[in-house]
């Protein structure tokens, strides 16, 4: 698919003008994703200009990753991608961008993304109870699929070791 | 066990609303609750609480092998395995850079489509229980075991096949059908259609998988008059569930839930794998945005289905199905990677996270039944509370799926 591979350069290349620094890594590979890092502080800001200027306005997911265990470079970070689309640009049909942002696993608060992309709501209230990520200003955060009485560490991190398995 | 303090107690002022739980037990909603509340006759809330058959997919992911995640990845949605992994394999087979042969391709469009019927059948049959008309959901049941004995015949199993590997499949399309099967396919046309089928059913494998392709269309057309054309059917659905276009889109719902929403979006087309580029089909979009939208492109998706079952079978080459590569430990590179397929409820994707080692650092599963599930709420709002199975339903939630 060339046409979306290009969109997604256009993309990137616009958002590196636009933010400059705060653009902090790019991931881009062909057929596998497209990923802008920025700092938790202005990813607010980022996924309105998403939304305004390239008419993202689709939400697919959001994902956590503990990237404590990472083989090569382990960070003490959490990081937090949302994956969205576009379904009122025709040139961006079939394009997931993926914008994320490190969040510190010692205090894990970012920014909700519920006032850009409504649909993140399920999304973040999930990230929240398996990370442990907290989403500032999110309309509802309470857990969703973690039993009430569940008391050990939000089970997606790395640290929490699944009873009666072994790695 | 110690059991729990109870530390406080809270005391909520109810006034003139009444809260109920809807499930888990519910003969209809699965293992699934919904918190009501309702003002006399009328919802005035509704706050869905999943999680009920959480399993812990994505944590379990990261314990077993490339390879060995396959088997329970199907289980989320077990009527519609291949369009639960099939995002799954895609996303490996892009880590490692590799495609399948041609022949592959085609089979994995097969069993797609074949599963997607399935779910489509039982999501229909169910809807005909929810709207009070039984004999619908025995049709479905009825006819779906065809379709599933073909499945049978690719994947060596009813449901949950294992069949997709990464590289291809796991296995061939036999060339023959067992003499049973046809015998027992002759005997249940005859007392469906009410008329012979005319000539011998063919044993070759290929030409009995058009015969029930043409055998089930014809019987789509019964359920349009049976069910869906059926006034009793139409009123209760009709004007029931409203989702706007806009409201579908800013919720990222998927599937035949946003389609009903007028947005004609489909990864099949809109980010076309393995075969469909090289497969006519239409994607089917009613501007309703009701439940009976909803139904509808159900039901037309499956027309459609039966389309590209009938077009990959004519036109499958011959060849190998599967890449060169060591059973079990296969070797993927780190990296990440974004992957989606089309599977019955839509658009389904993982995201999976790699760091070169002989398992998955992360795979995240976006789930079709989990991106429904904010509509819920949302459509669940000053309704009657007899509506709220049929809303609930259309919806084609699933939740194994949405819990993973």
């Amino acid at each position: 698919m060339p046409a979306a591979e290009e969109a997604l350069n256009r993309i990137v290349d616009d958002l590196k003008k636009k933010f400059g620094d705060k653009v902090l890594e790019v991931v881009i590979e062909p057929k596998k994703i497209a990923k802008v890092l920025v700092a938790p502080e202005c990813i607010k800001e980022v996924a309105q200009y998403l939304k305004s200027e390239w008419a993202m306005d689709y939400i697919k997911g959001v994902t956590g990753v503990d990237l404590s265990r990472l083989p090569d470079k382990p960070q003490e970070a959490l990081e937090v991608i949302y994956h969205v689309g576009s379904m009122s640009s025709e040139d961006l049909r079939g394009v997931t961008f993926s914008l994320s942002t490190k969040v510190s696993l010692s205090n894990p608060v970012m920014p909700s993304l519920t006032g850009v992309w409504r649909g993140a709501e399920m999304h973040e209230r999930e990230v929240y109870e398996m990370l442990g990520v907290n989403f500032e200003g999110h309309p509802d955060m309470r857990r969703l699929l973690l039993p009430e009485f569940w008391s050990d560490k939000p089970p997606l991190r790395k640290d929490y070791a699944v009873p009666g398995r072994e790695r | 066990m110690v059991a729990e303090e109870v530390k406080s107690v809270e005391v909520y002022e109810v006034g003139p609303t009444l809260t109920f739980s809807m499930g888990p037990q519910h003969p209809g909603t699965g293992h699934f609750r919904m918190v009501i509340t309702v003002l006399g006759d009328t919802v005035v809330r509704c706050d869905p609480d999943p999680g009920f058959v959480h399993r812990g997919e994505e944590k379990m992911c990261e314990y077993k092998t490339w390879i060995t995640n396959i088997p329970h990845l199907e289980r989320p949605a077990i009527l519609d395995a291949a369009g639960m992994v099939y995002p799954y394999v895609l996303a490996v087979e892009r880590l490692m850079g590799v495609e399948p042969p041609e022949r592959a391709k085609y089979l994995r469009v097969i069993m797609a489509e074949l599963q997607r019927i399935c779910s489509h059948l039982y999501w229909l049959g169910l809807m005909g229980v929810f709207a009070g008309h039984a004999t619908m959901y025995m049709w479905c049941f009825g006819d779906r075991e065809y379709l599933v004995d073909l499945t049978q015949l690719i994947g060596g199993q009813r449901i949950t096949h294992s069949y997709f590997v990464p590289g291809g499949v796991r296995n061939d399309a036999p060339a023959k059908v067992p003499k049973e099967l046809v015998k027992e396919f002759r005997r249940y046309y005859r007392m469906m259609l009410g008329r012979d089928y005319g000539g011998e059913v063919p044993e070759d494998f290929r030409r009995y998988a058009l015969a029930v392709c043409e055998f089930f269309d014809t019987r789509l057309d019964e359920y349009y008059r049976m069910l869906l054309d059926s006034s009793i059917f139409i009123y209760r659905t009709k004007g029931v569930g409203v989702l706007r276009r806009e409201d579908a889109v800013s919720l990222g719902v998927v599937g035949p839930v946003l389609r009903g929403s007028g947005v004609r979006s489909d990864t099949r087309i809109d980010e076309p794998y393995d075969a469909y580029p090289y497969i006519k089909f239409n994607v089917p979009t009613m501007d309703g945005c009701d439940s009976y939208s909803r139904m509808m492109v159900g039901y037309y998706e499956m027309k459609e289905s039966v389309r590209i079952i009938e077009q990959a079978i004519e036109q499958m080459p011959d060849g190998p199905v599967k890449l060169k590569q060591h059973p079990v430990s296969i070797r993927v590179p780190a990296g990440e990677v974004f992957a989606s397929a089309e599977a019955a409820r839509g658009q389904c994707s993982f995201y999976i996270r790699s760091d070169g080692t002989d398992r998955p650092y992360r795979v995240k599963i976006c789930s079709p039944s989990f991106r429904n599930l904010i509509a819920l709420p949302h459509l669940i709002r000053d309704v009657r509370v007899a509506d709220i199975p049929i809303i609930y339903w259309s919806l084609n939630y699933w939740p194994v799926e949405c819990d993973r």
